[in-house]
C-alpha cells in the first residue's frame, strides 16, 4: 500500500456560537472565538489517499484528479468564505476544525474512485489539527485502534 | 469515521544522556556528545493527539481550554527549562532521551478527563521526532 498526499491551503472566516446557549454561556464556552464580527485563519488541508500504483502509469491516482478534486469539493466552497453563513454543509453545526474536517472527509470520500481515501488532516493554525481516518482495513499507520 | 484532535505545545529543557547500567568508557561511545557531563538542551515540541465523540453543542471533541491548561499542569510547568535528569523525579532512574520523554508524557496525559489520549509525539528538533500510542491492552507503561 502506497500513501500519497496533496496539501492546499484555503483561507476563510467563522464564529463559534450556539442559538441554545445563553449570550454568557456561550462566552464562556466558546471565548474569544465567539466574537459575534467572526475571524478568520489561512487553513491547509492534507489530504491523503491510499492504494497500489498501477503498473501501467506508475500512479495512484492522477494527481491532476485529485488536484481538480480538491478546487471543486473544497476550494469552491470554503476559500474566502464565511463558513457559517456561505457553506451548506455546515449549517446548523458549530465550524469548529473537527466539523470542518468531518464535513470535508464526506465531500472527498465518495469522489476518490482511485485508491481510496484515507486521511483528511485539516489545519487552523500550525499548532492545531485534526485527522479524519476511515475504519477499513489499511487504515493510516497513526489511526490509532490497536489498545 | 474516526477524528483525532492534535495540538503542540512546546518546552525547553536540557538534559544528559547517561546510563548507570553502562561503564565510563561505554556511556561515551553509545552517547557520544550528547554524555556531555554538563548537559545540553533543546526546543521541545510535544504533540497531543486526543480522540473522542464531537460533543454537538459545542462542536468539539475537547475544549481547548481545558485541554491546554491540564497539558500546562502536567507537563509544561514541570518541564520547562528545567534539567530533565535531575528535575523530573522519573529522570533519575531513566535515561531522558525523546522515547523515553514521548513515554513519561504520556502517561502523565493519559488520565486527560474529556477525551482519550491517543498518541504523544515529540520533536527535539526539527530533525529528529518520536511518536507513542501506549501500549497494546495488558502491557502499559506505568
Amino acid at each position: 500500500m502506497v500513501y500519497l498526499t496533496r496539501r492546499i491551503e484555503f483561507s476563510a472566516s467563522h464564529l463559534y456560537h450556539n442559538p441554545a446557549f445563553s449570550a454568557e454561556e456561550n462566552r464562556r464556552v466558546f471565548g474569544k472565538c465567539n466574537n459575534p464580527h467572526g475571524h478568520g485563519h489561512n487553513y491547509v488541508l492534507e489530504v491523503t489517499v491510499a492504494g497500489e500504483p498501477d503498473p501501467a502509469t506508475g500512479m495512484v491516482l492522477d494527481l491532476k484528479e485529485l488536484k481538480e478534486i480538491l478546487q471543486r469539493e473544497v476550494s469552491d466552497r470554503m476559500d474566502h468564505r464565511f463558513l457559517n453563513y456561505e457553506v451548506p454543509e455546515l449549517a446548523g453545526q458549530i465550524p469548529t476544525c473537527e466539523n470542518i474536517a468531518a464535513v470535508i472527509w464526506r465531500l472527498l470520500e465518495p469522489k476518490i474512485t482511485r485508491g481510496h481515501l484515507n486521511r483528511v488532516r485539516l489545519y487552523e493554525t500550525p499548532d492545531l489539527f485534526v485527522d479524519c481516518y476511515g475504519e477499513g482495513n489499511g487504515a493510516h499507520p497513526n489511526a490509532g485502534g490497536a489498545r | 469515521m474516526k477524528i483525532h484532535l492534535s495540538r503542540r505545545y512546546r518546552f525547553s529543557a536540557s538534559h544528559r544522556l547517561h546510563s548507570a547500567q553502562l561503564g565510563e568508557d561505554e556511556n561515551k561511545r553509545v552517547y557520544g556528545k550528547c554524555n556531555n557531563p554538563y548537559g545540553h538542551g533543546h526546543n521541545y515540541i510535544v504533540e497531543v493527539a486526543v480522540s473522542g465523540p464531537v460533543d454537538q453543542a459545542t462542536g468539539m471533541i475537547a475544549n481547548l481550554t481545558d485541554l491546554d491548561a491540564f497539558v500546562d499542569s502536567e507537563v509544561i510547568e514541570s518541564f520547562d527549562h528545567k534539567y530533565l535528569n535531575e528535575e523530573i523525579a522519573e529522570f533519575r532512574e531513566t535515561v531522558p532521551t525523546t522515547e523515553n520523554i514521548c513515554i513519561e508524557i504520556f502517561n502523565r496525559l493519559r488520565r486527560f478527563p474529556s477525551a482519550r489520549l491517543e498518541r504523544i509525539r515529540v520533536e527535539e528538533t526539527g530533525l529528529n521526532s518520536f511518536e507513542y500510542a501506549g501500549e497494546p491492552t495488558g502491557a502499559t507503561h506505568e
